[in-house]
Parts: C-alpha cells; structure tokens; sequence
C-alpha cells in the first residue's frame, strides 16, 4: 500500500519533530521558582502539526510528479490557455486599458498612505526588472545589486545637500554614476562565472554599505541625510498628498519606460547576444559574440536602474542612511526575480507585487514575515521553479520567411 | 600564401604546457586532418586558432594577417568558425534559433534565410526538428546541428572537433560525407580534429599527427594511412 507507506514516512518525520523540538519546546526552566515546567501539550501539538503538514507535502509532490508525466509542454513553449489569451487583441487591450484605468485612477481613490504602498511596489518592479537584465537575461548571478541602488540614492541626497540639485537633474546622474561605478567594477570582475560572480558582488554590495556607515565626513555615516528635496511641479507648492500623488505618477510613468525598454532590449540584438551568455559561454564566443562586452552591457544597464530607482527612493522618503542598502535588500529584489520567473517581464510585476504587497497588507503577521518568506521560497523552488509566470520566449525569427515555414510553432 | 598558418605556437593552461611550438599550414580549399590520442593538444589547438586559449609565443596568421592576439569574436568575423568539441549547441534554443545564433555577425537576411535551407537540405532530419530545443535532439542530431550552425557564419575556414565522437558509425558516415560535401560545394576549407583517424584521413587531403603538444608526422593521406606508425598507433593495424 502506497497511502499507508506515506503515512509511516509522516509520522516517522513528527516523531522526529518531536524529538528534535523537545528541549525548546517543551522543557521550560523556571530559574526564579527553580521548577522544571513540562509543556507536552506542545509536544502534541508539534507532533499533530508537523504530520500533517508532512502528509500533505507528500500528497503534493506525488500529485506533482504524476503531473509531469501526462502534460509536459516541454521547454518554452506556452500552455494553451496563456497563449491564447496572449494573443486574442479582443481580450488583451480592454484587459490592458482597465489595468492602465485603474492605475491611473488609484491614487484618487485611495488614500495617501495606500499610494505610498503602491509606490513602492512600483520601484521594486522597476528594480526587479532592472536586475532581472542581470540575472535572468545575461544569467549573472549579482548578489550586490543593491549597491547601485544605493550609489544613485546618495548621489542624490549628497548633490542635493550640497549643491541643492533637483530631483529631474539628479535622475540621469544618479542612473549615469550608477554606471561608472558598474563599469569600473564591472572590468575586473566579469571574468568570474557563476558562484564566484556572486561572492564577488556580495562582498562589494556590503564594502559599499560599510563605507557608508563609516566614512563620515562623506556620508554622514549612519545618521544619514535627512531633508532631501520633493520632486517639484513648475515650482508649485504642493501638499503632503498632492506631492504623494505626484510621485506615483511620475514612478508610474517611469516604470512603463522601464518595461518599455526591457521588451525591446529582450529582443534586440544585445537581447540575443545575453541568451547565448546564459546558455553556453564558449559556444556563445563560438558564435563571435563579445563575451566581456555583452557582459559588461547587462551589469551597466542593470546598475542604471538600480541608481535611478535609487534617486526615486531618496526623494520619496526624503531621508536615507546605510541602513536601507543591506544585503537583505538585495535578496529582496533577487527574491522579486526568481520568484516571478526569471527573465519574465510579467512574472516580475507579479513577483513585485506580491513581496512588497503582502508583507504590507499582512502586518498582524510581521514577526513571522521571514519564516513565511523562507516557507514560500521553499516551496516555489519545489512546485514551482520556473517561478509564477514563467518566461515565454521569444522565438527568433528570420526576417524573409520562406512559404513553406508559416507560423507554426512559436 | 597559405589560408591559415601557424607559426611555432605554445599554449599553456597555467603552468601546464600543452601545446609545445606547432607549425602547421593549411591552403584555401583544403581539408586537413589533425590525429592524436587522447590529450595530445588537439583541441587546445583550435581553441588557440579560435583566441578562446590564446598562445602565450608564436604566430598565427590567416590570410596573412596574425591573428594571435585577436578576441575570439574579431576572429569569427574574420572568417574563422569553430564547431566545438562536445557539440555546445544552446540546450534551451530551437534548432531555428541555434542556427540563428549562428549568424549572429550577418545582417544579410535574405542569404541567411538561403543558407539555412542549404543547410535543411543537407541535414532534413533537422528541418523537421526546427521547432524542438536543441537539448533534446540526440546526439547525432546534435552535432548536425552544431556543424550547420557553425556554417551560418559563412566561414571561409571551419574548425571542427571530433564530430564523430558518440555516433554510431553509421551516423559519424553520413557526417563525414556532409564535410566533404560542404568542402566541395562550398569551398569552405575544413580543419578536421579526429580521433577516428581511418575516417579522417579517407576524406581530408593532408594530416598532421600530434602527440603530446608537437607534431610528430605530417603529409598527404595516403602516405599518413601507409605509415607503419600510424597504422599501429592510430588505425589499431
Ligand atoms: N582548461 C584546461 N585547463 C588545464 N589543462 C587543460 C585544459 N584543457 C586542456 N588541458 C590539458 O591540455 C592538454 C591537451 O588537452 P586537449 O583538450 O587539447 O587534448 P585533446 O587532444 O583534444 O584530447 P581529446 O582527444 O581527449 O579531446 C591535456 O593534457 C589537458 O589535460
Ligand atoms: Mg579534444
């Protein structure tokens, strides 16, 4: 009996559990009265707990397994369903115009707090589809993403306290210092492969964060910058609201020029030049493919992102100190692209939407954030590892079709 | 003046030198075979040819120009392709686009389109795979795949390695046929790396036999395929 052998592996496990939880969990040292508690209702409801969900994962992974057998599609290509509604015009423009109406609409709708929330969501796309040119198109693994974000954060917040620069003139610079910064790192460093790159741009994201938090007479260490200049309007004054949704719009625009940008570049020439880096190095230099200069292009545009998204945020809190540029940012925004799909324009949205959303609806459950985060990581990474929406890619097509090709396939 | 010319190169991994000073030279049209046992420097050569393991001395010269210090994708452009040893075709690509890949210096359209049909025709097998990943052809597919999309650079010289290994020998034929064929046709003068060497030498016009990072014979195939040596050695004779 399969069911039954499955069962004994679960409660094998909570016994397990069990045992393994007994000294934290149930033995309780009381040093004031000097008496051992015993709590073994804990212990059962550990045992209970741990069977169950066992069980259940089980049940899943088998269903899973039997799943692959009957419908693998196979590499690339799109289920049905998805390439159907992808396709049919009568279905994707009102589904696109009542997306765009209700983005528009939403700031007016709802209060300023709310926007704040959406703002953010809308900067994290724009830094998940900034790292995702990194890592799901080029396939380099950039732990350190988060150090561009902070170059165009303090870029910002430094030329804006010294030298009172506005916001609109600080954005390309904060995007342009961004990529100098990537360029000279970028040199030595893209001669790394895989874990390597990722230890190397680990390290360099926390040797950013510590010369912040240190180098005082630069960054005003961890005390930070504080009264960093609004976007303005045509020297208006606006108020608290007003300005919040004034910065909606303007992230708002700013993140369709980025999803703008990166469909093109997915299927430009660079674009191909970056799926024949991930797939294979030496047959992509087989190919006369720029190895370093592809490389070096995803790492720089990756970083001017980062820097510009990292001017948003300085002039959206209007402060900023080391603290908001730590590693877990970084796992943050890698989380966004490998939990959306890598290289999926889409699965990054949802990808974005759902990590930075969630935890904000959900606050009564804040201290169990991370282990919820952890449990949702682990389980994609078994159901699900393509991520939400997994990449559809584009299949690249000669330009003189001969007759005989039509379109099948796709 | 020869298509392709090596001039006394040595090629090290570190500290480990594996290629010792090779001279060899290959005329515009020809195919020459390079034999050699297992670790004799074969595809560190054509690695070296391609600037993906550049030479630390020597000189390379292709159509007179040295090419030694060139990046590989200059070298590509110049007219150079490598088939790679293991077939390295792109897993995740259909076999359309693993031959698009191939023409990734072109921006001549409508004569990539013509040389791919070319090459549908000579391998139909892979007309009818076009729309499958690369990674799951087999292997002979694979390296069918691996040889066309080589050609989609339009090369004037092809670097090949070992395109027979893991074929059945049926297979490896029908492949060995297809470079000569491209040879003839095409014009396309072929370096041919094999460890087959009765296969080798029966379609290549001059070899070169390496052993351990130097030349140790060279000549025509019929005095290579009549030498005691090579018999022993390299056809198991
Ligand atoms: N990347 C590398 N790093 C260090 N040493 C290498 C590397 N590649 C090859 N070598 C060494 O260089 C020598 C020549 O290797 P090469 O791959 O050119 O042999 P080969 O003639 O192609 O052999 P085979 O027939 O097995 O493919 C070998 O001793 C090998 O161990
Ligand atoms: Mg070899």
């Amino acid at each position: 009996m399969k069911a039954l052998a499955e069962l004994k592996k679960s409660l094998g496990i909570a016994l397990w559990f069990m045992a393994l939880t007994f000294p934290v969990m149930v033995i309780r040292v009381n040093t004031i009265e000097r008496v051992v508690e015993w709590r073994w209702r804990n212990m059962a409801f550990i045992g209970i707990g741990s069977f169950l969900l066992s069980f259940a994962w089980r049940l899943l992974l088998a269903r899973k397994e039997r799943g692959r057998g009957k419908t693998d599609t196979g590499d690339g290509t799109i289920p049905a369903v998805r390439r159907r509604l992808l396709a049919a015009p009568g279905i994707r423009q009102p589904a696109l115009a009542a997306l765009a109406l209700s983005a528009a609409a939403f700031p007016f709708l709802f209060s300023s707090y709310q926007t704040n929330i959406m703002t953010t969501a809308l900067m994290y796309v724009m830094l998940g589809l900034g790292l995702n040119i990194v890592v799901g198109l080029a396939g380099l693994l950039d732990l350190g993403y988060v150090a561009f974000y902070a170059v165009g954060a303090y870029s910002y917040a430094l030329l804006n306290h010294h030298f009172g620069l506005g916001f609109w003139a600080a954005l390309p610079v904060g995007a342009l210092l961004s990529v100098l910064f990537a360029l000279a790192l970028g040199f030595p460093i893209l001669r790394l492969r895989g874990d390597y790159l990722a230890i190397v741009t680990l390290g360099f994201c926390e040797i950013t964060r510590l010369v912040l938090e240190n180098w005082n007479e630069f960054s005003f260490g961890p005390s930070g910058i504080a009264n960093i200049s609004r976007p303005g309007l045509f020297g208006l004054r606006l108020t608290l609201h007003e300005a919040t949704i004034y910065f909606y719009f303007i992230v708002l625009g700013l993140c369709l020029a980025t999803l703008f940008v990166v469909r093109r570049l997915q299927h430009s020439r660079v674009g191909r030049a970056w799926v024949a880096l991930r797939e294979d190095e030496i047959a992509c230099e087989a190919m006369g493919i720029d190895k370093a200069r592809a490389k070096l292009t995803a790492y720089t545009l990756g970083a001017a992102w980062a820097g510009m998204v990292g001017v948003l945020f300085a002039a959206k809190t209007t402060f900023i100190n080391p603290a908001s540029f730590t590693f877990l940012e970084s796992a943050m925004i890698l989380s966004i692209v490998v939990l959306g799909g890598m290289g999926s324009i889409m699965g990054i949205v949802v990808g974005a939407f759902l990590l930075i959303l969630t935890p904000e609806y959900l606050r009564a459950f804040s201290s169990y954030r991370m282990l919820l985060f952890g449990t949702v990581m682990v389980l994609m990474m078994v159901f699900r590892p393509q991520g939400i929406v997994a990449n559809v890619r584009q299949v690249y097509r000669y330009r003189k079709q001969p007759e005989s090709e039509g379109c099948a396939g796709g | 003046m020869p298509l392709l010319e090596l001039d006394n190169v040595a090629t090290f991994y570190g500290s480990i030198q594996a290629l010792k000073g090779i001279s060899l030279s290959i005329a515009a049209g020809e195919i020459i075979t390079l034999i050699g046992a297992n670790g004799a420097g074969k595809s560190t050569t054509l690695m070296t040819i391609c600037g993906i393991a550049p030479p630390r001395a020597g000189r390379i010269l292709f159509r007179g120009a040295a090419i030694e210090a060139a990046e590989p994708h200059e070298i590509v452009r110049r007219g150079i392709s490598q088939v790679p040893e293991g077939r390295r075709i792109f897993p995740h690509l259909t076999v359309t686009e693993n031959l698009a890949m191939g023409a990734f210096l072109r921006k001549d359209s409508t004569e990539i389109a013509r040389d791919r049909e070319y090459l549908f025709s000579l391998f139909p097998i892979l007309k009818e795979r076009r729309h499958q990943p690369g990674g799951t052809l087999s292997g002979g597919e694979q390296q069918m795949l691996a040889i066309s999309r080589a050609l989609m650079a339009r090369p004037a010289l092809l670097l090949l390695d070992e395109p027979s290994l893991g074929l059945a020998p049926l297979v490896s034929r029908l492949i060995f046929r297809i470079i000569r064929q491209i040879n003839e046709e095409r014009r396309t003068t072929i370096l041919l790396v094999e460890q087959n060497a009765n296969l080798a030498l029966r379609i290549a016009h001059r070899g070169y036999v390496l052993e351990n990072g130097r030349i140790t014979l060279e000549g025509n195939c019929a005095e290579l395929l009549g030498n005691e040596e090579v018999k022993r050695a390299y056809l198991g004779m």
